[in-house]
């Protein structure tokens, strides 16, 4: 797993790669919330993630709170057929906008 | 905010694994800092290990005797630093006498599951084979109880206005023609949510969800080859722990989520959550059964015991679980506590109910311990509970369960009797009286609230069988047709079986339109079985607890097939939910309290105001009067029913009318679709407001507007 942040017209975008899971989940959770401190806006670019375990999950809906605190939204781009299904059965997908590409997901959000 | 403590801290290792000293409350494993807290209690063990597993695995990392020093009473406890929260397993091994006539079963040399687990792995995937040679098959793991249920609520519906759904989560969606994308599961329902609501149904009961083994007793069957398995799931591992292989998502562990999920939409699109819990006995059998949890770690405390140490079998199953004795009544508390708040399910329906009411000796309790607790229960104290009053020993409870102001019952009495006024047995018009107005011959004190109407549910003949059967047919249950009830009161109208004959044909839907409609009509809280109401077929079996397939499963084509069906059971249903005078929170009074006029339930005939309840009589009407819904708090039309079980039509004089009303036509079951029924609100107004031709074997629904 590898966590990397940048900021693309103004709005902050995650991009994870490898599994999402207890090993890693905490190292994605660092990362990503020291990224998103007092934003109101993310993108979690998901592409090259080929796995969530529940831990992993947690972690996106923490995202998702901190973001909401400041009334803003989160879109996850790039997710795979498989995560999204896991995402729609276990509830959390309806906490995200989804986009498949990152120019998408910023456009969504400008729009927003 | 305390983000340091001693306890944080490990002050004991083995085998390079760190731990300390635990908490012995709650049981089970608990999330603390830095670590799991593992509690467990045996009153005879004189030692225990704990067994850790990495998920999957044929070997455990760790063993880890408890030091004595970590035993309070006869609770083992001790926080285990370091674990992976999501893919460990883990379970114990309990040293003790092996003495059965002393009521001891214990042996080291096997792994035990939690009692108190969350989540049991083993059985992830619905009939995935497993590997029988696991050295821990039902292995217990920890679960996030961290759900962001946001504003849910469980929705608390007043119980008069309930109308329940029995459903298997598997049936329900496995067919092909459901076209779901992941049939037989939590996240599948989801899907046919809008279906729900568009049938009218508030509350789903669902069978057995706590986690149970399909493969138990797995054998094939004689008639058609097919593997014949635990479908129905009435045989418990674990009451704590969702059923994996009913979720989408079990084989990744993540069943809670897609449970909580369920609830949390059905919530929202205002279903309420019933769950069928089994706490009558478990999976392990009697004493030639397998030692998963129970036997190991407590056998004479979770299991009631013959003077000579082998199971009373009050369930019919092997075992009976001991839930008078303070111990495990405390487990069964914890048990629905923990499903009412973590789960929000709004309701409980208690299989074998009687056997709660049992000591630890066996016999029937004038004041039984369990029942009381969950009745006065803070946790629980907006939960509906339900009883199956009876058990397999011969206690039976219709009418007499100790309700202490809150239990509901199956009314098994219900059943029977309309089953026999259908199919136009004499003598019975008495007795649908009482089950027309929620049964005061037997809930006199308790209210119609107490009673569950139903005709049908998963245990017997469906619906449509029981007027294509007169006999059951259970062969390809490979016993021989000798499980399964005798006393079905079912009539085949004319041919057993499938047949081509229109007459027939017509009269069996005709008479399910009749079934639907008493049971709608009647005070009390009506329960409808999955499927009933587009014709679903067992083919005769009416055990169908092994079937795992089109015996059982919802056929969704029969939307289209047996559409009048679904149109008259729709608009039945969502007649019930328009009309509160059907929903009366407490007895009828035969008297006008309100002033209206008219008292507010009073008995017809072909004559009005005269009503023939003689022996010989097959028919009867009855009048509701609006003016005295909710007791007078709200208000609705004139409602009258004429039910005609006879075998020739027969002209019912109406009831006059105050002068500004007029009666109005809502169904008639002698009618061809779509003339036996009308949308709600599109009555039609009769051209003969003083006479009604009732057809033979038919009811009429009418309303005064």
């Amino acid at each position: 797993m590898n966590v990397t942040s940048s900021t693309v017209e103004g709005i902050t975008v995650i991009e994870a790669s490898g599994s999402i899971d207890s090993k890693t989940a905490s190292e994605f959770e660092r990362n990503a919330i020291a990224a998103i401190q007092g934003k109101s806006a993310a993108i979690i670019n998901l592409s090259n993630v080929d796995f969530l375990s529940s831990a992993g999950l947690r972690v996106l809906l923490m995202i998702y709170r901190q973001i909401k605190a400041q009334n803003g939204k989160v879109v996850l781009v790039g997710t795979s057929e498989e995560i999204l299904d896991i995402m729609a059965n276990t509830g959390f997908l309806s906490f995200f906008i989804t986009a498949e590409t990152l120019e998408e997901g910023i456009n969504t959000l400008k729009a927003a | 905010m305390i983000d340091n403590r001693i306890d944080y801290y490990p002050t004991h290792e083995h085998e390079g694994i760190k731990f300390r000293r635990g908490h012995t409350l709650p049981f089970g494993a608990t999330m603390v800092a830095n670590g799991v807290n593992f509690s467990v209690y045996s009153s005879s063990a004189t030692s225990c290990t704990l067994v850790l597993f990495d998920r999957g695995a044929d070997q455990p990392f760790a063993e880890i005797p408890f030091p004595d020093e970590f035993r309070i009473g006869n609770v083992y406890s001790m926080i285990v630093f370091e674990l992976d929260y999501e893919r460990l397993e883990y379970g114990y091994r309990m040293d003790g006498p092996f003495n059965p006539a002393a009521g001891h079963r214990f042996n080291s040399s096997v792994i035990l599951s939690d009692p108190y687990a969350k989540v049991i792995s083993g059985r992830d995937t619905w009939l995935a084979k497993p590997n029988w040679d696991n050295v821990y098959p039902y292995r217990s793991r920890l679960a996030f109880e961290d759900f962001d249920w946001e504003h849910d609520h469980p929705l608390e519906t007043p119980v008069e206005d309930l109308v329940i759904y029995e459903m298997h989560v598997r049936g329900f969606t496995q067919h092909p023609s459901s076209k779901v994308k992941n049939p037989g599961t939590f996240s599948a329902i989801r899907a046919k949510i809008p279906y729900l609501k568009e049938l009218g149904i508030n509350c789903i009961e669902l069978l057995p969800i706590y986690e149970f083994d399909e493969w138990e007793n797995s054998r094939q069957s004689p008639t058609t080859g097919e593997t014949l398995v635990n479908y129905w799931g009435y045989s418990t591992v674990n009451f704590f722990s969702p059923k994996a292989g009913y979720a989408a998502t079990g084989k990744f562990g993540m069943q809670v989520d897609e449970l909580k999920t369920l609830i949390k939409e059905l919530h929202k699109n205002g279903i309420e959550v019933m769950l069928d819990v089994v706490f009558n006995h478990t999976a392990e059998g009697d004493h030639r059964g397998p030692t998963i949890s129970f036997r190991g770690i407590d056998n004479k405390t979770y299991y009631m015991l013959t003077p000579e140490g082998y199971y009373f079998n009050f369930s019919g199953t092997g075992n009976t679980l001991n839930c008078n004795n303070p111990v495990v009544r405390n487990m069964v508390l914890d048990c629905l506590r923990y499903w009412a708040s973590e789960y929000h399910i709004d309701g409980f329906r208690f299989d074998l109910a009687a056997i709660l009411g049992r000591a630890q000796d066996g016999s029937p309790l004038s004041n039984p311990p369990l029942l009381e607790s969950l009745a006065y229960d803070p946790i629980l104290a907006k939960c509906k509970l339900v009883a199956e009053a009876w058990d397999a020993g011969g206690l039976y409870q219709v009418g007499s369960f100790p309700a202490y102001g809150r239990w509901a019952e199956w009314n098994g009495k219900y059943r029977d009797n309309v089953r026999k006024f259908l199919k136009s047995d004499p003598g019975e018009v008495g007795g649908m009286i009482q089950r027309i107005m929620g049964s005061p011959d037997l809930y006199h004190q308790r209210g119609p609230t107490a009673s569950i109407n139903f005709i049908t549910c998963h245990d017997g003949f469906s619906l449509y069988d029981l007027f294509a059967y007169n006999e059951k047919h259970n062969e390809a249950n490979g016993e021989n047709n000798n499980d399964g009830a005798n006393d079905n009161n079912s009539w085949n109208c004319g041919w057993e079986g499938e047949t081509d004959d229109p007459k027939i044909n017509f009269l069996r839907h005709k008479q399910i339109k009749n079934a639907l409609a008493i049971l709608m009509v009647s005070q009390g809280i009506p329960m409808v079985l999955m499927g009933d109401e587009v014709g679903r077929t067992q083919k005769g079996n009416n055990n169908t607890y092994c079937q795992d397939n089109e015996l059982n499963w919802f056929d969704w084509s029969q939307l289209d097939t047996n559409a009048d069906l679904y149109n008259f059971a729709r608009n039945m249903i969502n007649f019930r939910r328009q009309h509160p005078v059907l929903r009366s929170p407490t007895h009828f009074q035969y008297w006008d309290s309100v002033g209206s006029g008219y008292p507010d339930i009073s008995f017809h005939g072909t004559k009005a105001w005269n009503c023939d309840r003689s022996p010989s009589s097959r028919s009867f009407a009855f009048l509701l009067c609006g003016d005295h819904a909710k007791q007078g708090i709200v208000k609705d039309s004139m409602v009258y029913v004429a039910m005609n079980m006879y075998w020739n039509g027969l002209h019912f004089e109406l009831p006059a009318l105050p002068p500004e009303k007029k009666w109005y036509l809502f169904a008639n079951t002698d009618m061809p679709s779509p003339a036996d029924i009308c949308e709600n609100g599109k009555e039609s107004l009769l051209d003969n407001q003083h006479e009604f031709l009732v057809g033979a074997r038919s009811v009429v629904v009418l309303i005064g507007k």
